[in-house]
């Protein structure tokens, strides 16, 4: 199957699960279980070639100006991972179909586990690793979303918030070390790169590169100092635990560093960077591990120490090492991921996790026992069990590593490892199944059914299987392991073995073996000690760090942005005339190419209206209603300006909108006093005044500069106006502009309205849900009102006028695109006819008739406007490419037809759509509980007293 | 230029300073007040002159769109007055 399917399939599937919800929890899982099932079989088939040592490429450009390409490679690395990633997300998605309750949103679950799988199939199948760093940053959202799955629970939310800081910030450190590897190879193919070792080591930008990179490793694969994140993340079902931190999103960083083995492994920096970050997690995860009572942080930090156990191997830099990794890996992933579900198991049958008050677990669950004990002996290094063998091999390892020139360092930290890791696998079995039965667990635990122990049962038959017979997955093994080292290194080993003789690496085991269970002998004791030792608590210094950064922030931006729109509008005004004056001081000023014209006396007495309202409007500005008034004669005027100019498209857009402006301030009016209290002190206001005169000075001198000079450079207008008709299909240049040159733009300019209209919305919707709802249903009104509430006259008025205004809206939308007009303008005057019957017959009565709500309707907008875009995608053109042609209907005259016109309609639409709905929410927000709701179209009508007369009539001759 | 040009063009400019002194006179009859009903009738009636000035100016210049910003402004010109009317009646412009 070709590879672009094995990772389009889980991410495609992922739309499934939450579509097949309705349909029920077994048709959920089983699309589910079958877009998985033909991933891994897809990648299976795969398997002959990789074997055959050969690298399976498939590619596609996406930008190959940025290097950015859509390229996926398959070797042995890996389709090792991606065997787990997939073969575990199979074993994880029948155990979770048993272990979700009725309460949790399966296809919710699903649809997160799909993307999540998807993520990683990318980043372990990617060549490119720009296209990586995407699959990268997706897993951490991913992930965020699947821990963050109970999202009742406090502990979830601040887990996943957690693990996507902490792995986000890897994240991008990655990302700059990931482009400056690019940078030094000229390439951000992973096949190029990786044959580039020596460029790349002796490049200087070597050390910043791998210490970014090694910070997103380290994050990701909760590495020390980064490690915290992985045990607050426990606090997702256990399904996806078991998944995410036995095969997958902390393998990722594991992933990472084996891929890049063959060329940033072999320095100093990398040897002393990793192997000691690893020896240390290793150790300190282990110790932790042992003391934790919670079953789950027990496993957490055992992984932790795991991971620091393959982090450490890595680091050494040495073929038998990357051998060991491997092996490692694909041991941890089986007996961690049994040992998760079996805690699962043993949460939901007995409802507690708590080690303390659990024991004696072996009677009431037999086959639970047996799959968690043959797991967690692997993971404490028994023979004829798969981890006993790569732990030997990692202790072999250790015993030829010299760190910091000392022979016994490592030696000695791997054998404390291994003894605390033995004593906590001994303790997770002793402390939970031995013992004797206790009568006060929270629930009657006995074995849950075969679906649920299944998956775990299969995942230890493996455990068993390789620990007895190593050499069934031995070639397969090397297989991977060349693929990691590729050219760097020579792998001299030819077999795993159990049996190595009495080698030192016998004697370590040995020793952490008998450790671990002395250990155990004197848990109580120690266990005393450790709680009383105080330690740092990393939440408690992460939710610091989080908080001191969050006040960094605020006493950076809050002098600035205080809330006081004076301030920022001083700021802004102030900064612009400072640029405007220094680019007129230092920049070259031609000289005058045009005359003033003469005025006429009307222009003249035009403009002495607005400076008059705009005068007036200053001096008045306290009282609000005359501000508005004055407002609309500066609307009117400049509107008349508009025609005056020759502008008259601009010039009904302003009209239009000066309507709707009056109608949303006088909403809003209704709930503010009718004077503006005086605030500012006068200093102040002294000063605003000098800034405001500065501004418009600067804006007339602006102004008379340009209007008799032409612009330095060519300006865009020509281009405009020579393309509109040969590219646009349209003559008027302004709706050319708006739908198709500048279409993008415009898209988003509808979802920004959208968006804006919806705010309007909840934020209206809060207010009335909450204490606010009272006082503003009985509210009593600041002056006498008249009685009628509804005239006769403008009902009529309204009605006879609304389809002459729809009609006009029509047409001014239909020539929009030769003529001035649009989607935007006759969505305006479409919104006022429209708000005429709201004022005319009350909000009720309105909004009974209503047939779509207006949320709907900015939808319809931004989809059809969106769609349109994309139809061209399947003619091969860019997004919004648009297209028209003529069409001649007998008898009609022959006329255009444009893609953009259907862009228009979205425009359109969205228009209608978020006015109407800031309107509405308004008039929403000012309905008051003395006033009854509207049932009539007027208050006052001769009709229905005829109408009722008339009935009367009727019953009179009935009887 | 014939006779019926150069009348027709002295018409315009006789309708044009009419309005345009209406549309002063209006001005100072929203300042002077003296109620709020005054003033939103003397935004009514500039409205209105407004609408005269865009068609006399549509004439002037022979451009036919004109009158189209002319019939949106005859169409919709009443909605802002009758809604600042229904504020100072009812507060609420739409119950």
């Amino acid at each position: 199957m070709s590879l672009f399917l094995i990772v389009a399939l889980p991410f495609f599937g992922a739309l499934l699960p939450g579509i097949m919800n309705s349909a029920g929890r077994s048709a959920c899982f089983g699309v589910t279980f079958t877009v998985t099932l033909s991933a891994f079989v897809g990648l299976l088939t795969n398997l002959p070639t990789v074997l055959a040592g050969e690298v399976v490429m498939a590619r596609v450009n996406w930008m190959p100006e940025l290097g950015l390409n859509f390229t996926l490679m398959l070797d042995g690395l890996g389709f090792f991972f991606a065997f787990l990633i997939l073969g575990i997300g199979l074993l994880i998605i029948a155990y979770g179909r048993q272990y979700l309750s009725r309460d949790d949103h399966m296809g919710e679950f699903f649809t997160y586990l799909l993307l999540f799988q998807g993520a990683m199939v990318g980043i372990v199948l990617s060549d490119n690793i720009l296209l990586l760093l995407v699959f990268w940053e997706l897993t951490s959202l991913a992930s965020f979303l699947l821990i963050g799955y109970w999202k009742h629970l406090p502990e979830g939310r601040q887990g996943a918030r957690m693990a996507l800081a902490v792995t986000g910030m890897g994240g991008l450190a990655m990302i700059g070390g990931m482009l400056i590897l690019g940078q030094i190879v000229g390439s951000y193919d992973l096949s190029v790169i990786l044959q580039n070792r020596e460029a790349i080591q002796a490049d200087p930008l070597y050390v910043p590169a791998l210490l970014l990179i090694l910070l997103g490793c380290f994050t990701k694969s909760a590495q020390f100092p980064f490690h915290f994140w992985l045990p607050h993340a426990m606090a997702a079902p256990t399904p996806v635990s078991a998944y995410l931190h036995s095969a997958t999103m902390v393998k990722a960083g594991i992933f990472l560093m084996a891929r890049m083995w063959p060329v940033l492994s072999g320095t100093p920096e990398w040897f002393y960077i990793v192997t000691t970050a690893g020896l240390v997690t290793m150790v300190l995860g282990a110790v932790i591990a042992l003391f934790k009572h919670d079953l789950k942080s027990l496993l957490a930090f055992s992984t932790v120490s795991h991971l620091g156990l393959i982090t450490m191997l890595l680091g050494t830099g040495t073929a038998f090492g990357a051998l060991a990794a491997v092996f490692h890996i694909l041991n941890h992933a089986t007996f961690k991921a049994a040992l998760f579900m079996s805690a699962g198991i043993v949460d939901h049958e007995a409802h507690t996790r708590d080690i303390r008050r659990l024991g004696g677990l072996r009677h009431l669950m037999p086959v639970t026992f047996t799959i968690a004990t043959i797991a967690a002996l692997s993971m404490a290094g028994i023979p004829f069990l798969n981890g006993f063998l790569s732990k030997e091999m990692m202790l072999e390892e250790a015993h030829h590593t010299v760190l910091f020139g000392s022979h016994w360092l490592v030696p000695v930290m791997a054998t404390v490892g291994s003894l605390f890791s033995a004593a906590y696998c001994f303790r997770f079995i002793g402390h939970t199944f031995l013992g004797p039965v206790r009568d006060d667990y929270p629930h009657k635990p006995h074995d849950p059914g075969a679906g649920m122990w299944l998956p775990p049962a299969i995942l230890v038959v493996l455990v068993v299987v390789i620990g007895v017979a190593p050499f069934l997955v031995q070639d397969f093994v090397f297989m991977v392991t060349k693929s990691v080292i590729g050219e760097a290194a020579e792998l001299k080993t030819k077999y795993i073995k159990i049996w190595h003789g009495l080698v030192p690496a016998l004697y370590m085991s040995i020793i952490a073996v008998v450790g671990g269970l002395a250990m155990m002998l004197v848990f109580k004791p120690l266990s005393k000690v450790w709680e009383t030792t105080p330690r740092p608590e990393a939440k408690v210094i992460f939710e610091a760090i989080v908080e001191a950064i969050v006040r960094l922030a605020q006493a950076l931006t809050h002098p600035l942005h205080n809330g006081s729109f004076t301030r920022y509008a001083m700021i802004g005004i102030v900064a612009m005339i400072a640029a405007g004056y220094h680019a007129w001081a230092t920049g070259t000023v031609a000289d005058p190419v045009r005359e003033l014209q003469a005025a006429g006396p009307v222009p003249i007495a035009g403009w002495a209206m607005l400076v008059a309202a705009t005068g007036g409007l200053v001096v008045m500005h306290r009282n609000r209603l005359l501000a508005l008034i004055l407002i609309g004669i500066v609307g009117l005027m400049v509107s008349v300006g508009f025609v005056y100019l020759s502008a008259p498209d601009l010039a009904m857009t302003q009209f239009t909108v000066e309507v709707v402006t009056i109608i949303l301030l006088l909403l809003a009016l209704n709930f503010l006093p009718n004077r503006t209290p005086t605030e500012s002190t006068s200093l102040r206001r002294v000063r605003d005044a000098g800034v405001a005169i500065a501004a418009g000075l600067a804006t007339f001198g602006l102004a008379y500069h340009y209007m008799l000079r032409d612009t330095v450079a060519a300006s865009i207008s020509e281009y405009h106006l020579a393309n509109s008709y040969k590219g646009g299909g349209g003559t008027n240049v302004v709706n050319v502009i708006l739908v198709d040159f500048r279409g993008f733009d415009t898209y988003g300019e509808i979802i920004v309205l959208g968006i804006a209209a919806l705010l309007i919305y909840a934020l209206t919707e809060t207010l009335l849900g909450g204490p606010v709802r009272r006082r503003l249903l009985n509210r009593i009104p600041d002056q006498a009102r008249s009685g009628d509430m509804h005239p006769m006259m403008m009902v009529v008025l309204t009605r006879v006028i609304m389809p002459v205004v729809l009609l006009v809206g029509f047409y001014i939308f239909l020539r929009g695109h030769n003529e001035p007009g649009g989607g935007f303008i006759a969505g305006l005057i479409v919104s006022i006819a429209v708000v005429m019957q709201y004022m005319a017959s009350g909000f009720s009565w309105a909004s009974a008739r209503l047939k779509y709500p207006y949320h709907g309707v900015i939808g319809a907008g931004v989809l059809v406007a969106g769609l349109t875009g994309i139809g061209s995608w399947f003619v091969g053109k860019p997004f919004l490419t648009s297209d028209f042609t003529y069409v001649r209907i007998p008898p009609f005259h022959k006329f255009e037809l444009a893609t953009a016109a259907l862009f228009d309609l979205g425009v359109f639409l969205a228009v209608v759509g978020a006015v109407m709905l800031s309107l509405e929410s308004f008039s929403r927000l000012a309905r008051r509980a003395d006033t009854e709701d509207s049932v009539h179209p007027m208050d006052i009508d001769p009709s229905r007293n005829a109408a009722a007369s008339g009935s009367a009539v009727d019953m009179k001759e009935d009887t | 230029m014939t006779i019926a040009q150069g009348l027709f063009d002295f018409a315009l400019i006789i309708a044009m300073v009419a309005l345009a002194v209406g549309q002063v006179l209006c001005m100072a009859r929203l300042v002077i007040g003296p109620t709020t009903a005054d003033r939103i009738l003397a935004l009514d009636t500039m409205v209105i002159n407004a609408l005269g000035l865009v068609v006399a100016l549509g004439m002037h210049q022979g451009v036919k769109v004109y009158f189209e910003v002319g019939v949106l402004v005859a169409m919709l010109g009443f909605v802002s007055t009758v809604a600042l009317a229904r504020f100072i009646l009812r507060g609420d412009i739409i119950e």
